[in-house]
C-alpha cells in the first residue's frame, strides 16, 4: 500500500491546478533536482559519497540472527554491526537491543532527558513537498508573525518555564528572509538559554550571521536519502536540490554552529536504508567535525490538514523502536529527539531506552501558544504543519518524566 | 584474505610485520627478514664509520621497503634534518618520525611530531609518525598529512606489551589511517592481540633482539601477527559471562 | 680546521671528493652535509672545505 499524497483544493485557479497536475504527473516539467539553483553554495565534501555508497550497497535481507547476536556482543558497534541491527533479522531481538541501548544511553547521558519546545513563526512555503501540510498548494491559513508577535509568543513560552527553544519557519526566503530569522534569534536569546533553528537551508556565511544572532543548533531533515524517491516527493522549490540539502549540516558547522541535527522522515521510502543513511551522515560528519554536537530525530509520516489518510505505512512502533535502539548502540554519544508525532505512551517508554530529548507544550501552528497554553483566544492564527499526537504541557511532561525515575533537564549549556 | 593488503601511501604490503634492525648483528638481519616475512624494515641514520667495511644495506633483501627513522631527534627541526638526509641516501621516501624530548622514559613528543609531519608531508615524504596514543594528536597528524599513525604500546624497549590498549583502540575506531603499533610489544601473543583489535600492522625490534633465538622469534611473531589479522577479519565470537541481566522488559509499551 | 663528524681535522683546502677518498668512504652509501646543507653527490668534486666548516657524513645503521 502507498500513501495517496495528491490533494486538490477548490480555491486553486484552473491554471494553478493545471500546473500542479503537470508537476505531479510529468517528471519532465520539474526542475532538474541535481542542479544547484542560483545563490546555492557548493562545498567540497566527501561525506555524501561515503554515506551513499553504504546505503546503495545495503542489502538488509542478507543479515541473519547470527549477525545480530554478534553485533549485540561487540563492545564497539561497527558499521557492519549497525547494518545487522537495522535488518529484519534483528526484529526478534528487540528486547535485547533495548537493554543494550539503555546501558549505552545511561553511560553517556545518565538518566537525564532534555526538554524543549518548537516555535513556528511563519508557515509560508515555496516548496511543493507532497506529504507536508505547509506545501505551497495546500489550502491552509498562512501567517507570518511580526517581531512583536514573536516576542509575545516567546514570553508565553518562557513563562511556562521552558529554557530551550527551536525556531521554525516554512521554507520561504521571500516571506521569511535571513534577517527576519536573525531578529527572531536575537529576541529568543533574551528569553531562552539555548536557541535552535529549523528553517530552510542557507549558505555558510548566512549560518555565521545567524550564529552571531544567537542560534547555535541547526536542524534540517533530509526527508529521504533515496534520491530517486526524493525527486518524486519534492516537486517544486529550492528543496528539490537534494545535494544542497545534504550538505546543510556541514555548512552550518563551517559557519560556527555548535551542533546539528539530522533525520529522514520515516515512511517516505525504504525506512531501513533511510535510517542507515541518517546515522552514517552523522557518523562521517562527526569524524570530520569531532567537536560538534550531533543529534538524530526519527519523525514518521503524520496526517496533515486536508489529508488525514497519510500514515507511516510499514514503520510501526516496533520498527521505530528498533531503529532508535540501533542508532543508540551505533552512536552512543548522539542525542536522540522524539517529537510529539508519537504518542505519550511511546515517548514515556522510549526515554527509558534511547531518547534523550523530547518536546513539550507543542504547537505546530502559528501564533497560537497563548490560546493553547491559557485557553485565551486572541487574534489570528496560522494553520498547523501536521497533527501532533502527544499534547502534554511542559508541567505535565516534567512530572511524567520524573515519575519514570528520570531527571528532566531544561538546559545544561553555558553560552561562551 | 588473499586481497588483504596493507596499504601505506599507495604502496601495498602483504606482510603486516615491520621489523626493526637495531641492537643485533647485521649478520642476523637476513635471517630475521626471511623468517619474519617482513617487507618493511626500520633503519636509523648515524654518522658513518669508515672502519666498518660492511654496510647494513648489503644485508637487506632488495624487495624490502626501508623505513628510516629519525631517532636521535629532540625536536621537529632535527627530525626534518634527519629525514632529508635519509631520503638523500636514496632508498625511497618513507620516514618514521621519532622525536624524544625525554631520555629517561624515551616517550615521543606529540606536538613536535605533528610539526615535523606537516613539514615532511609537504616535501613529499610518506610520513609514519611514532606517537603517544592521544586522539587529538592523532587527528592533528591526519590533518598534517601522515600516511599512517604509530602509537606506542608501552615504553620503547620495555617489552611490556599493550599498556595503552584502550587508547590504541580509540585510534583504531576513529582514525581513517593504518594504525601501526610501535614500541613495547614484547611477545608474539601481544602482537596477536594488537592485530585482533584491528591494528593494521605491528612493529617490533627489542623483542627479537633480546630473544634467545632471534630468527625463531621472528617466525613466531610472523605467525602471531597473521593469526591476529585473521581473527580480526573473522570477527571474534561470544564470551560467556557468568549470570545474566534480568530486568523488567523495556519494550512492553510498543503497539503493533 | 674543519669539524668532520664532530672531530676537528686539518682538511681545509681539500674538496669533499678528495677527503672522502682519503678517508675510505663508499660514496654510494653516505650522505654529506656541509654546515647543515646537504651536498649533492655531483658537487663533491667542486666543493672545497674551508676553515670553520662543519661536515656530517652519515649512513644507515641498524635501528628500531
Amino acid at each position: 500500500m502507498e500513501n495517496q499524497f495528491f490533494v486538490d483544493s477548490e480555491t486553486l485557479s484552473e491554471k494553478a491546478l493545471e500546473k500542479k497536475h503537470r508537476l505531479e504527473n510529468d517528471p519532465s516539467v520539474r526542475a532538474d533536482f541535481t542542479k544547484y539553483m542560483e545563490g546555492m553554495e557548493v562545498i567540497e565534501s566527501d561525506v555524501c559519497d561515503n554515506v551513499m555508497s553504504h546505503m546503495e550497497s545495503y542489502d538488509y535481507s542478507k543479515y541473519t540472527a547470527l549477525d545480530v547476536e554478534a553485533a549485540l556482543r561487540h563492545e564497539n558497534c561497527t558499521i557492519e554491526d549497525f547494518k545487522a541491527l537495522l535488518s529484519p533479522a534483528a526484529e526478534p531481538f528487540l528486547e535485547q537491543m533495548a537493554q543494550k541501548a539503555r546501558l549505552e544511553t545511561a553511560k553517556h547521558f545518565g538518566n537525564t532527558v532534555y526538554l524543549f519546545t518548537p516555535l513556528y513563526i511563519a508557515n509560508y512555503c515555496e516548496n511543493y513537498c507532497v506529504y507536508c501540510g505547509f506545501n505551497c498548494y495546500n489550502q491552509i491559513k498562512r501567517m507570518k508573525l511580526s517581531i512583536e508577535q514573536i516576542e509575545h509568543e516567546m514570553k508565553v513560552i518562557a513563562d511556562s518555564g521552558m529554557e530551550e527553544i527551536l525556531i521554525l519557519t516554512g521554507e520561504s526566503r521571500a516571506q521569511s528572509d535571513v534577517h527576519y530569522i536573525g531578529e527572531a534569534c536575537k529576541l529568543a536569546r533574551k528569553y531562552f538559554r539555548m536557541v535552535g533553528l529549523e528553517v530552510y537551508p542557507v549558505n555558510t556565511e548566512e549560518y555565521k550571521y545567524l550564529h552571531k544572532c544567537g542560534a547555535d543548533y541547526v536542524t534540517v531533515f533530509q526527508e529521504t536519502y533515496d534520491k530517486t524517491k526524493y525527486e518524486t516527493l519534492h516537486l517544486l522549490g529550492h528543496k528539490r536540490v537534494w545535494r544542497y540539502r545534504f550538505d546543510t549540516q556541514e555548512r552550518a558547522l563551517r559557519g560556527g554552529m555548535r551542533g546539528v541535527a539530522f533525520s529522514a522522515l520515516l515512511g517516505l521510502s525504504d525506512f531501513r536504508k533511510d535510517a542507515l543513511a541518517s546515522a552514517l551522515h552523522v557518523y562521517f560528519l562527526q569524524r570530520k567535525f569531532p567537536q560538534a554536537e550531533m543529534s538524530l530525530s526519527c519523525p514518521r509520516l503524520r496526517p496533515i490538514i486536508n489529508n488525514d489518510k497519510i500514515s507511516p505505512l510499514d514503520v510501526h512502533e516496533k520498527q521505530l523502536c528498533q531503529i532508535l535502539c540501533a542508532y543508540r548502540i551505533f552512536l552512543p554519544y548522539v542525542g536522540i529527539t522524539v517529537s510529539t508525532r508519537e504518542s505519550a505512551e511511546f515517548r514515556n517508554g522510549i526515554v527509558k531506552i534511547a531518547a534523550t530529548k523530547v518536546s513539550a507544550g507543542v504547537s505546530t501552528g502559528i501564533g497560537d501558544h497563548e490560546s493553547k497554553y491559557t485557553g485565551k483566544q486572541e487574534g489570528e492564527c496560522g494553520d498547523e504543519q501536521f497533527e501532533i499526537n502527544d499534547t502534554r504541557s511542559l508541567e505535565k511532561m516534567y512530572g511524567d518524566i520524573t515519575g519514570e525515575g528520570l531527571q528532566p533537564v531544561l538546559n545544561d549549556y553555558l553560552y561562551v | 584474505m588473499e586481497n588483504d593488503k596493507l596499504v601505506i601511501a599507495g604502496h601495498e604490503f602483504n606482510s603486516r610485520f615491520i621489523l626493526g634492525s637495531g641492537k643485533y648483528s647485521m649478520k642476523l638481519i637476513e635471517a630475521a627478514v626471511k623468517d619474519a616475512g617482513a617487507e618493511m624494515i626500520t633503519l636509523s641514520v648515524r654518522r658513518a664509520n669508515t672502519k666498518e667495511h660492511e654496510n647494513i644495506l648489503d644485508y637487506i633483501p632488495k624487495n624490502v621497503t626501508l623505513l628510516p627513522n629519525t631517532s636521535g631527534a629532540r625536536n621537529a627541526d632535527e627530525a626534518v634534518r634527519i629525514a632529508r638526509l635519509a631520503r638523500e641516501l636514496g632508498c625511497g621516501n618513507f620516514v618514521k618520525i621519532e622525536i624524544m624530548r625525554d631520555t629517561k622514559y624515551l616517550l615521543p613528543d606529540n606536538s613536535e611530531t605533528i610539526k615535523a609531519t606537516e613539514t615532511l608531508a609537504k616535501e613529499g615524504f610518506a610520513v609514519l609518525p611514532y606517537m603517544y596514543p592521544d586522539l587529538n594528536a592523532a587527528r592533528d597528524l591526519v590533518s598534517a598529512g601522515a600516511a599512517a599513525v604509530m602509537p606506542l604500546a608501552s615504553p620503547i624497549g620495555s617489552n611490556k606489551g599493550l599498556a595503552t590498549k584502550d587508547f590504541i583502540q580509540i585510534l583504531i575506531d576513529e582514525i581513517d589511517l593504518p594504525i601501526i603499533v610501535d614500541a613495547g610489544i614484547g611477545r608474539p601473543s601481544q602482537a596477536c592481540e594488537a592485530m585482533e583489535m584491528g591494528c593494521a600492522a605491528v612493529m617490533a625490534n627489542t623483542a627479537l633482539a633480546t630473544a634467545g633465538d632471534l630468527p625463531l622469534m621472528a617466525a613466531a611473531f610472523k605467525q602471531a601477527i597473521e593469526a591476529g589479522r585473521k581473527a580480526y577479519l573473522a570477527r571474534p565470537g561470544r564470551v560467556l559471562t557468568r549470570g545474566g541481566s534480568s530486568s523488567d522488559p523495556l519494550t512492553g509499551f510498543l503497539r503493533d | 680546521m674543519v669539524k668532520i663528524n664532530g672531530k676537528p681535522l686539518e682538511t681545509a683546502g681539500k674538496t669533499v671528493e678528495e677527503y672522502l677518498a682519503s678517508a675510505g668512504y663508499d660514496k654510494a652509501r653516505i650522505v654529506v652535509e656541509l654546515n647543515e646543507v646537504i651536498i649533492p653527490k655531483e658537487s663533491y668534486a667542486d666543493t672545497v672545505l674551508k676553515d670553520g666548516d662543519a661536515v656530517e657524513i652519515v649512513a644507515f645503521m641498524g635501528g628500531g
